[in-house]
């Protein structure tokens, strides 16, 4: 039978960690988020699943520890705020780097700076286009409801291990604090050592004598196949932009003017649909699930009958550009947003699409 | 006798391990890395654990450790091999788990990761090899850097003034509960690579124990010839003469 449960969206996500088969988590508290590691600890699953979790000293650390069960093939996670995601982007590229699956979860706060534990957008560049060093990308998986929040835990996983390569939940701190009704998923068992040595072939367990050591490295100082790496990347990353994109498109086809917004915004944009409906404009909305990969063709799609597009983020305008490429200057593209922690009003969307498309 | 007598297999005394490969080093003639690898490569051998063992190498000259020693390894960030090692050990609780990591990487960027790994107590086996320069980087100060010693960013001498003191960061180790056996030893002699041999065999005994009693911690005071800029020979006996009284040899904690 089905568990349906009302809890925070920090919350659903722990829980769906454990239930996932998810061998470890390492984690550092930081505000809007810190239920998360709260919630395993109280939960105590390496009594029951067996799964590892660990409070490190900083987040350095705690992602270097995800560097370091990633690199065993072990399902391993962390989770975090904007200043510790920032502290974060030397494992995410060592990570990307070495070629091997992981999950971060970050649950926006407002920065630049340690700026303000309200709710916000504004680690969408960092995420989309890679925060740390070198040519790299990551997955990533933008939930709007306390049910995206659990459900992605697991499609993050099997996202990571299918294609060796770091997954991000870019959550932001309204969906990591707000409470709604979620459906957990059901219990799946943690992969044994012997299952990861034949899935993993490439992992850290402890060499046997009918192979050569593996080695988790970003490291080749020979300028060709260090070249060679990196092409081998970006053909990987190629082949998840042909293959992973997803997006929910709610009345987009028939609509004059679209919403593109992503997490709490699309949330914020439905209701604001219902308004423009009553004023007699017709708006659909657009809602990337991937931020990367990037739903490109369907916005291109969509520019056969639509007359603009407003992106509303809670940030100074970043996934904007994005559209703003994939449109090619063919209709008008527009930014609505509010900073600071500030969440806009459905009503101010509508006036956004007014002010912007002369309505 | 003829040569060809003296290779017959019943007059072998000696052989390398055949853990570590036929891949030529990187590192410098007189350099203690290699004959601190040998004796890694040695022990993971006659415990006969290596399908079991996973070695942390550093950023810095031993960077490269994976090419020489054939068991499975992760390259770890600068500084961070004990918060990997910590999380290895967490999932593979009955591996041997071990960090290799230079006094740069263990001492200066990796502090943080150094103290809480092993104030944790978990049983992970840590070699620290302190040559009190930065020698993949062209030799730079080290937080070993002994005071008044010369290096290429303290070109007149380490002058406490401008650079503070010599970090003992080995004592520091050996204060906190999660430590359970911490030693200094050398390899610049005979005698010397024997006690360095069986303190590594002991830290990787420890760390196979089956309760958690805490982290082993392995300081080898060592020379970087080439960055001290002086023979393989002087350097051994610079090293005698300086790093001793500042890195005295011997067992700072065995429990």
């Amino acid at each position: 039978m089905e568990e349906v449960r009302l809890m925070k969206g920090n919350e659903a996500l722990a829980e769906a960690a454990i239930r996932c088969g998810c061998d470890g988590y390492f984690g550092y508290p930081i505000t809007p988020q810190s239920e998360v590691m709260e919630t395993l600890m109280l939960l105590k699953p390496w009594e029951t699943t067996g799964m590892v979790v660990m409070q490190a000293e900083s987040e350095v650390a705690s992602i270097n520890m995800v560097y370091a069960g990633a690199g065993c093939g072990k399902k391993v996670m962390t989770s975090t705020s904007s200043p510790g995601f920032s502290l974060m982007q030397e494992g995410v590229s060592y990570i990307a780097g070495a070629d091997i699956p992981a999950l971060v979860v970050n649950v926006m706060r407002g920065g630049p700076g340690l700026g303000t534990i309200q709710p916000s957008q504004a680690d969408y560049f960092q995420t989309v286009k890679g925060g740390g060093h070198g040519d790299y990308r990551q997955i990533t998986l933008a939930p709007a409801s306390v049910q995206e929040m659990a459900d992605f835990v697991s499609l993050g996983f099997d996202l990571a291990f299918k294609y060796n390569i770091l997954s991000v939940i870019l959550a932001d701190g309204l969906i990591g604090q707000m409470m709604e009704k979620v459906v957990l998923p059901p219990y799946q068992a943690r992969r044994t050592n012997e299952e990861i040595r034949k899935e993993c072939p490439w992992a850290s367990l402890g060499r046997t004598a009918d192979r050569k050591r593996n080695v988790i490295t970003s490291l080749e100082l020979e300028p060709g196949p260090m070249e060679a790496r990196n092409l081998a990347l970006q053909e990987k990353y190629r082949t998840i932009e042909a293959n992973e994109v997803r997006f929910e498109n709610v009345g987009c086809d028939d609509a004059d003017y679209l919403l593109m917004a992503f997490g709490s915004s699309a949330r914020i944009c439905q209701k604001a649909i219902e308004i423009a409906a009553e004023q007699g404009i017709k708006l659909g909305l657009l809602r990337p699930i991937t931020l990367w990969p990037f739903c490109t063709e369907e916005i291109q799609r969509q520019l056969s009958h639509i007359k603009g597009i407003l992106s509303v983020e809670f940030n100074a305008g970043q996934m904007v550009e994005d559209i703003r490429l994939a449109v090619e200057g063919k209709v008008p593209v527009a930014h609505f947003g509010r900073m600071g922690g500030i969440v806009p009003t459905p009503e101010e969307v509508v006036e956004a699409v007014k002010s912007n498309f002369n309505l | 006798m003829t040569a060809q007598d003296i290779i017959k297999p019943e007059n072998l005394v000696y052989s390398k391990p055949s853990l570590l490969n036929d891949n030529t080093m990187h590192y410098c003639p007189g350099c203690s890395h290699g004959v601190v690898h040998k004796l890694i490569a040695e022990v993971i051998e006659e415990m006969g654990i290596m399908d079991k063992t996973v070695g942390v190498s550093p950023v810095g000259c031993a960077v490269f450790a994976y090419n020489y020693i054939d068991i499975d390894w992760q390259e770890a960030a600068h500084g961070r091999a004990p918060a990997i090692a910590t999380a290895i050990k967490r999932l593979l609780p009955e591996n041997l788990v071990f960090t290799y990591q230079g006094d740069g990487d263990l001492a200066a960027i990796g502090t943080a990761e150094t103290i809480h790994a092993v104030n944790r107590g978990d049983n992970l086996a840590m070699i620290f090899i302190n040559n009190a320069i930065y020698g993949m980087t062209g030799g730079q100060m080290a937080p070993t850097t002994l005071e008044g010693m010369k290096t290429a960013t303290c070109p007149y001498g380490r002058d406490p003034q401008l650079n503070g003191y010599h970090l003992p960061i080995t004592n520091l180790v050996a204060q906190l509960e999660g430590a359970r056996y911490v030693t200094r030893q050398s390899v610049h002699t005979a005698a010397a690579v024997r006690k360095a041999k069986a303190a590594i065999r002991k830290a990787f005994e420890n760390a196979l124990c089956p309760e958690k009693k805490g982290a082993s911690f392995v300081e080898i005071v060592s020379t970087c010839n080439s960055g001290w800029k002086l023979s393989p020979e002087k350097a051994n006996q610079w090293m005698v003469e300086n790093m001793f009284k500042a890195y005295p040899i011997g067992d700072l904690k065995n429990i």
